[in-house]
């Protein structure tokens, strides 16, 4: 990038400018340290014993020939748990440890710690588990009507939205079923921490997640002690996606380390990760859209079915986002949808970027393409006709008044002109090198989609963020607990505090629940907003206790004052002060910021449920050989509604890291399940875009319109790119074949047909 | 001390493991016996090269080395790229391109990509996809990460990249 400025003074990097990050020079030295890169003389190393069955009673569980291992310090069960058995992030309902049945398979039995990993491996393969399989519950469309799999139920919750006409029928009714698969994070950084006892009884924990208080909440509720006797310090995050918002080895690590009286690490290796965390629920859709003769939509008639799996996790949160947005962004004055989240022994399912939005964009963008088809009309200038805009009403009755750019974001995306360069290297072709397509044969789609979802958390939640801002000797230290997970929020906080008190030096403090209150979660694209404007608000107040320290030493009036550049002058330029010398005194202040209220869904699904909406559009161009089932991604073209930039290079890397796990989940990724088993827990079978697959991003706009409430104007960026790269990339494949193709990951045996090519 | 130990170069310093397991992998123990922590482990199966690092003049995935096949040769990791302290040209590009978020596939591409830059000073966008192909990173979609290295290169040139 051309505007990276490497060589100006810090204190230009203020809001608006390319700012570099400030973890960046450990994180290329190799130096930073991650979770699993924790180290304590005296640590041992703990392991987890998982169930393999999905379903299935426990009989017997027998740990004394582990316990006899040279070098094996301790094995804990179920019944070693301090305190409550079970946790979970909205509804505790998820073992620490399996009691007497597992629920899926991979779910906690027992734990170790020993000497070293190659021990712990041992102690583990010595544990002595009777299991009596039952049959697993594995069909989500099932569940509703079956026995219950758990003392809860087997439904996490169900929405029935009912907006406006429930009867109008359009002149125009197009109709289909679309699926989309199990989607992994798939983050690099596996799940890793060291626990440290203290003294007191308590114990230290340095971990990877997304929310340090709520993990703390959780952790000290299951050890049975007291919240201050949890201290979490975020460690070096290796990426997250919604995969860090549950705990994973929190607990476990805590108990080991409180029963040995010693530092204990953990790592997750990448099979194990693929069961030690949630994944992004696989849906089931069924859409009815009516329209009238002109392309207006009338009425969406929808049933949107996730699997939640075994533990609630998330889930809720996620069928009230994929029923809220089940429409897409466009105007809709009737609707019913039905929205159920259920309970099955697959692999629990839990937050994911994009979360919800994700699977209902595929289904409503391809009922737009069909409608467009039903019509005789242009898919751009349907989805304009109907796209969203301030003032319109949600599906939930709610009226939007921030910022809603729908039609910018279409129109700028449909119109740009990509540089694609033809090439004609082998490697190009879909399936690359090795395979052989055939130039001839290839035929070439194009197509677009557009998506939506909230800002924030929603229905009534009591979100906030905290921090705390310490002014000395003209260096500003800011201590939050936001999770960086990647994301460049430690950027962005530097950003804000140069650029409300000027000054050049910005500390950021270990996020840590020690120091300060909750910043909230590392999700909802909610922290540039909410501990960017925890941050602001810290920061102003110091800068006014400054201005109100000087005004009544000097007897200036604090409006003839500003801050520029490390100094304090007065207007009319008699006066001016190093905020150095003025801070010789140090000032502080520790805020809470909230969003404006939001209320809970009514029996209908209405309400004013939802704070602000990002919105993004993606044109995507694919290579097809029709025969052979490869799929080459060309290009993207993507379009975003983000407020205001506020860092041009990190808001394009959110940007295109979106969109290639959009990519992903449309050719490429699912967690293959069968009868309850993954089957593909690996990288090497589980397969993310590699840097031949992602296909270049262009930006066809960054769209800036401040929105209203927000600190700076600017909205989330991290989700909208992954929620309609998806459905682009599956409508240009099917531009390119004419096949229906309702499902995602779009598999090599949906385009070449078994029957036909034998 | 006991002849239970071996001698590993890494970095150009010489560095003996003691009381090692056979079976142990190379990045195991620059990681956890030999305070190299750069490496990293997102797989240790050989798919993702986050465990990078270069013996001789061959870049390998470290996870997928025994340690004690790796003596008598030059380790170079991550940390010995930027060893005076000073910051590589393409690890200055990595920050200015903004090819860095979670960090936790940079050390890896950093080797890899080092390493293609010496063989080839002028690599084209697809030589440098390909030579990346087999490093994994799950936060960029890659583009930050090419343009770094076309910054790189350029500089290697002596051209100066608007
Ligand atoms: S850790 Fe070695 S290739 Fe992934
Ligand atoms: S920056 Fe996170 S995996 Fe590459």
């Amino acid at each position: 990038m051309s505007d990276v400025k490497t060589e100006t003074p810090i204190s230009s990097f203020r809001i608006g400018d390319s700012a570099p990050r400030p973890d960046g020079i450990p994180k290329v030295k190799g130096t930073f340290a991650f979770s699993s890169d924790l180290w304590h003389e005296k640590m041992l190393w703990g392991g987890t014993l998982r169930s393999p069955y999905p379903a299935a009673r426990i009989n017997k569980l027998d740990i004394t020939e582990a316990l006899l291992i040279d070098g094996v310090h301790t094995v804990l069960t179920h019944d070693d748990v301090p305190g409550e058995a079970v946790y979970g992030l909205e509804h505790a309902d998820q073992p620490v440890m399996a009691a007497e049945v597992v629920r899926y398979e991979g779910e906690p039995v027992a734990i170790v710690a020993a000497d070293h990993p190659e021990i712990v491996r041992r102690a583990l393969a010595a544990i002595n588990v009777e299991y009596e399989e039952m049959v697993p519950l594995t069909d989500p469309e099932i569940a509703e009507s079956v026995g219950h799999i758990h003392p809860d139920g087997n439904v996490f919750r169900k929405i029935n939205l009912r907006h406006g006409d429930q009867e109008i029928q359009g002149d125009i009714q197009v109709e289909g079923v679309y699926e989309v698969g199990m989607q992994d994070q798939a983050f690099l950084g596996p799940e890793s921490g060291l626990a440290v006892p203290g003294e007191d009884g308590g114990v230290d924990l340095y971990v990877s997640t997304q929310w340090l208080h709520a993990d703390r909440r959780q952790v000290a509720s299951c050890l049975g002690i007291k919240e201050e006797d949890v201290r979490i310090t975020l460690a070096g995050v290796g990426g997250a996606f919604g995969a860090r918002e549950d705990l994973s080895l929190h607990v476990h690590l805590c108990m080991l380390a409180m029963r040995t009286n010693r530092p204990v690490k953990m790592i997750y290796s990448r099979e194990e990760s693929f069961h030690g965390h949630v994944h992004r629920h696989p849906a089931k859709m069924w859409y009815r859209h009516h329209a009238d003769r002109e392309g207006n939509l009338v009425r969406v008639e929808a049933r949107v079915l996730l699997d939640g799996g075994a533990y609630a996790s998330s889930s809720g949160a996620v069928i009230a986002n994929a029923a809220c947005f089940a429409g897409g962004p466009y105007r809709i004055p009737n609707a019913n949808i039905e929205g159920i989240v259920v309970r099955t022994n697959n692999p629990p399912c839990g937050a994911m970027r994009g979360f919800g939005a994700v699977q209902t964009c595929m289904g409503h963008e391809a009922q737009m393409d069909k409608l467009a088809v039903a019509l005789n009309a242009d898919p751009v200038e349907i989805r304009l006709k109907n796209a969203l805009k301030t003032g319109d009403q949600l599906l939930t009755g709610q009226i939007i008044t921030g910022t809603a750019p729908v039609a910018e974001v279409i129109r700028t995306c449909a119109e740009h002109v990509p540089s694609s360069q033809e090439s004609s290297d082998l490697m190009s072709l879909p399936g690359g090198a090795g395979r052989t397509a055939d130039p001839e044969h290839i035929s070439r789609g194009e197509a677009i989609a557009v998506g939506f979802k909230n800002l924030m958390f929603s229905e009534g939640f009591d979100d906030f963020s905290s921090a705390v801002c310490h002014l000395e000797d003209g260096v500003a230290t800011i201590t939050c607990a936001c999770a960086e997970v990647g994301q460049g929020f430690v950027t962005l906080a530097q950003q804000i505090t140069r650029e409300i008190l000027g000054v050049e030096e910005v500390i950021l403090a270990p996020a840590a629940t020690e120091t300060v209150g909750s910043a909230g979660s590392t999700s909802a694209s909610r922290q540039t907003w909410m501990s960017g404007g925890a941050v602001q608000k810290a920061c102003e107040e110091v800068r006014l206790k400054l201005l109100q320290r000087i005004t009544e030493e000097h007897e200036i009036s604090i409006d003839d004052l500003v801050l520029v550049e490390g100094q304090v002058l007065s207007l009319n330029g008699d006066f001016s002060i190093s905020i150095d010398a003025a801070s010789e005194n140090p000032l502080e202040a520790r805020v809470e910021y909230r969003h404006a209220p939001t209320f809970p869904l009514d029996e209908n699904g209405q309400g004013d449920a939802h704070v602000s909406f990002a919105f993004a559009a993606h044109r995507a161009v694919v290579d097809v050989d029709p025969e052979l089932g490869l799929v080459k991604v060309v290009e993207l073209v993507t379009s975003q509604d983000v407020g205001r930039l506020l860092n041009p290079v990190q808001a394009i890397g959110q940007l295109e890291g979106g969109a290639a796990q959009g990519v992903g989940l449309a050719v490429m990724e699912e967690v293959l399940v069968a009868e309850g088993n993954i089957r593909n827990a690996s990288f090497t079978d589980y397969l993310i875009p590699t840097a031949l697959d992602m296909p270049p991003v262009e930006i066809a706009a960054i769209i800036e319109h401040p929105e209203p409430g927000a600190p700076f104007g600017a909205k989330g960026i991290g989700e909208p790119p992954s929620i309609s790269s998806t459905a682009a990339v599956v409508a240009a494949i099917r531009e390119a074949t004419n096949l229906e193709l309702p499902r995602v990951p779009v598999r090599l045996t949906d385009i070449v047909s078994v029957e036909e090519s034998s | 001390m006991s002849n239970d130990f071996y001698t590993l170069n890494v970095n150009g310093k010489d560095h003996q493991v003691a009381d090692s397991w056979v079976g142990e992998s190379l990045l195991w123990v620059l990681r956890e016996r030999l305070g190299f922590p750069g490496a990293k482990n997102a797989c240790e199966e050989g798919e993702c090269g986050s465990c990078s690092v270069r013996i001789g003049e061959e870049v390998v995935c470290s996870c997928l080395v025994l340690a004690g096949s790796a003596i008598e040769q030059d380790i170079t990791t991550i940390e010995g790229l930027s060893a005076e302290g000073e910051l590589s040209d393409v690890q200055q590009a990595f920050i200015d391109a903004g090819a860095v978020q979670c960090g936790f596939c940079t050390p890896g591409l950093l080797v890899t990509i080092d390493d293609l830059l010496e063989k080839n000073k002028n690599p084209d966008d697809l030589t440098v996809r390909e030579a990346i192909s087999g490093n994994l990173c799950r936060c960029t979609g890659y583009g930050r990460i090419l343009e770094a290295v076309q910054m790189a290169a350029a500089s290697r040139r002596g051209e100066k990249r608007e």
